[in-house]
């Protein structure tokens, strides 16, 4: 650590975001502990010990992450396109609030539209109906040939008939 | 020799035409998906795991096993013509190889890929058929103890022993270890972390957590550095086939390469990908044309890649005889055989000897079946190399999310999904490593068991977990694979390390 010096320097905000993080998940893993009945038997470790130990190394990690925010040169991460990530994001979220009224097919064409939307493809009139069809398409071939599950909507009834 | 007359049964098992047609399915579509840019093995594995829901074990497992060989086949292609490796075991062949084939050699950079990938998966599966019973008559002595020592071993090289930073891995480590709590504690049946949500006392599924770091984790990843420009596709120019003096460069390189590769892969520590980078280092020194090197030279993209897939099946002898995924890949496949009720081990081989081997067979076959199908089809996987970004992670997302609807579409699900997708993205931004999240949650419930176990045994002295030579050996190595690291990072030498970091899928 040649070289430090407080007064030129910000910490790294990163490491101390993840301290933090850290010490929360740290401590709601001792809370839950705590209320465990120890039931060690003959090992004399029941469920909460390990889940303690865990919780004390988060700990531990916590103070070392913010240890290290002050004495290690920050690593400035790649500037992000936040949008085309919450598009991303968005997608997969539409998804999961269409999944059960309106079927696999047109939620998870949403999600292919969106996650195209992220990637650069902006138009939504064209993304979206390609999506749909290719993901009626994926739901033909991995319901019907391959046997997995899948919530139907009114667009695969129309398809298999049922 | 027990362990031949094992694989001759093994393959006729494989060799029912049912399961030789999955185990083409597996290939093509493991060919197909991991030489899509940006999806190493490890996504493709995670990735096609719903494919194979719908049969029964040993069909699902043997396809598993094409979609495996294949996935690294097609990472190799993608990193030779687009120099983005899909995994790190690729980096070294896309050094030598990119280089190739902007020289207009790609046609003899993806042959030699091809075949030193056929000759080192031949060597180091038949090396594994014979390594495998031995290892399983030692394991089979084992106590919890030893178990206990050998995983805290793996927990240690797969976290922090390379890589730029200890802190980090062990960050990554014991987040997956957090997350390994949720649910029913195996042992007193009492729910941990689940906060009254039923969902949770199942604990969190490894292939929802896999598919979300891995897969979701990459596509926010790239969705958000887009700005950084396209990659160039280089079009396959001239012969495909070697030359007579490409064969004589090549050969002892996809030897040495498969010598090298296969110990590292079968030790029960992480870093497979070393193997990939001495093999390298072994080449550069024997050739006798230094000037190439850097510029496409054909021994660096033979030696590497043979190492990569020998070290690949190298990483079968602890998965399959203790139970101990050592990599991404790995750890998948396990959750693969979870998803059955198996859990590999030296038991499988005692209760279930059939699916064993006749995986180990059908490791085999498809890596014949790859060679056939590979060679003359090489143009239409580079086209798929052209599918623009949209439309490719459109897809990706689609399928991602498949594995979890079509196993359980319950919201809940979906969402830790979408969670861990961002987590995995907010870690590649932050520099953490993702493989030892997904390596903590399904190590911990295991290592906690076997450590509550010896425990018991003992009836609570703490000091029976060195009480064997074995556990005390392992846990004296965990310790080195700890420290030493540190120190070597302390006194500036840790550029090393990050060159061997195992960057994960």
């Amino acid at each position: 650590m040649s070289g430090y010096n407080p007064s030129q320097r910000r910490p790294d905000g990163a490491a101390l975001a993840m301290a933090g993080l850290l010490a929360a998940l740290g401590g709601v893993i001792l809370w839950d502990a705590a209320r465990l009945h120890e039931i060690g038997g003959y090992s004399g470790v029941g469920p909460g010990d390990v889940a303690r130990w865990i919780g004390y190394a988060l700990l531990g990690l916590a103070i070392w992450s913010g240890i290290a925010a002050f004495r290690e040169t920050p690593v400035r991460p790649p500037r992000q396109d936040v949008v085309s990530v919450l598009w991303v994001a968005g997608g997969l979220a539409a998804q999961i609030l269409l999944l059960k009224t309106a079927g696999f097919a047109i939620a998870t064409g949403l999600l292919f539209a969106f996650t195209a939307r992220g990637f650069g493809k902006r138009n939504l009139a064209l993304t979206i109906p390609v999506g749909i069809i290719f993901a009626l398409v994926v739901y033909l071939v991995f319901a019907g040939l391959l046997k997995l599950t899948l919530p139907a909507g009114p667009l695969e009834h129309l398809f298999l008939g049922k | 020799m027990e362990a031949l007359s094992f694989l001759m049964q093994g393959l006729s098992v494989a060799m029912d035409p049912m399961l030789l047609l999955y185990a083409l399915i597996g290939v093509t579509l493991g060919t197909a998906v991991g030489v899509l840019p940006g999806i190493g093995p490890a996504l493709t594995v995670a990735l096609l795991l719903p494919v194979t829901y719908g049969h029964d074990p040993a069909g699902s497992l043997i396809m598993f096993a094409g979609i495996y060989y294949g996935g690294m086949y097609g990472g190799s292609t993608t990193s030779i013509l687009l120099n983005t490796p899909g995994e790190s075991a690729s980096i070294i062949t896309a050094l030598e190889g990119n280089k190739m084939a902007r020289a207009g050699r790609g046609g003899p950079a993806l042959a030699t890929a091809a075949i030193g990938s056929f000759i080192a998966g031949l060597i180091a599966t038949l090396a594994l058929a014979f390594l495998a019973p031995y290892v399983v008559k030692v394991a089979l002595a084992f106590g919890p103890r030893d178990y206990f020592a050998l995983m805290c071993l793996a927990f240690i090289t797969v976290s922090s022993a390379f890589g730029d930073s200890a802190r980090k891995g062990l960050i990554s480590l014991f987040i997956g270890l957090a997350l390994a709590l949720v649910g029913i504690d195996q042992l007193t049946g009492q729910a941990r972390l689940s906060f009254g949500v039923p969902q949770l006392l199942d604990g969190i599924e490894v292939t929802t957590l896999a598919v979300a770091m891995f897969a979701l984790g990459e596509a926010f990843f790239v969705a958000g550095n887009r700005a950084t420009g396209d990659d160039q596709v280089i079009a396959v120019k001239g012969s495909v086939w070697m030359t007579a003096n490409d064969w004589a460069r090549s050969w002892k390189a996809w030897l040495r390469g498969t010598v090298i590769g296969f110990p590292i892969g079968a030790l029960p520590a992480g870093g497979a990908e070393i193997g990939t980078f001495l093999s390298y280092a072994a080449e550069k020194r024997l050739t006798k044309h230094p000037e190439e090197f850097g510029n496409g030279a054909i021994e660096g993209v033979a030696g590497p890649e043979a190492a990569n897939n020998a070290s690949a099946a190298g990483t079968l002898v602890p998965l399959l005889t203790l139970g101990l995924p050592t990599s991404a890949t790995a750890a998948i496949m396990l959750a693969g055989f979870q998803q059955f009720g198996l859990q590999p081990g030296p038991l499988l081989f005692v209760t279930n000897p059939q699916l064993v081997w006749g995986l180990i067979a059908s490791l085999l076959i498809a890596n014949v079946m790859l060679l056939i199908l590979n060679l003359p089809l090489i143009g239409l996987w580079v086209r798929l190399l052209t599918i623009p970004k949209p439309w490719l992670y459109a897809g990706i997302m689609v399928f991602a999310t498949l594995g979890t609807i079509g196993a359980n579409p319950s919201p809940v699900e979906l969402t830790m999904l979408l969670i861990f997708g961002l987590m995995g993205y907010l870690m590649r931004v932050h520099g953490y490593p993702i493989a030892p999240v997904v390596v903590g949650l399904i190590l911990g419930p295991m290592a906690e068991q076997q450590l509550r176990r010896a425990l018991s045994i003992a009836q609570g002295d703490v000091f029976t977990l060195v009480g064997s030579p074995l556990s005390a050996t392992l846990l004296a190595f965990s310790v080195l694979a700890l420290v030493v690291p540190m120190v070597l990072r302390m006194r500036g030498k840790g550029q090393m390390l990050s060159q061997l970091a195992a960057e994960e899928d």
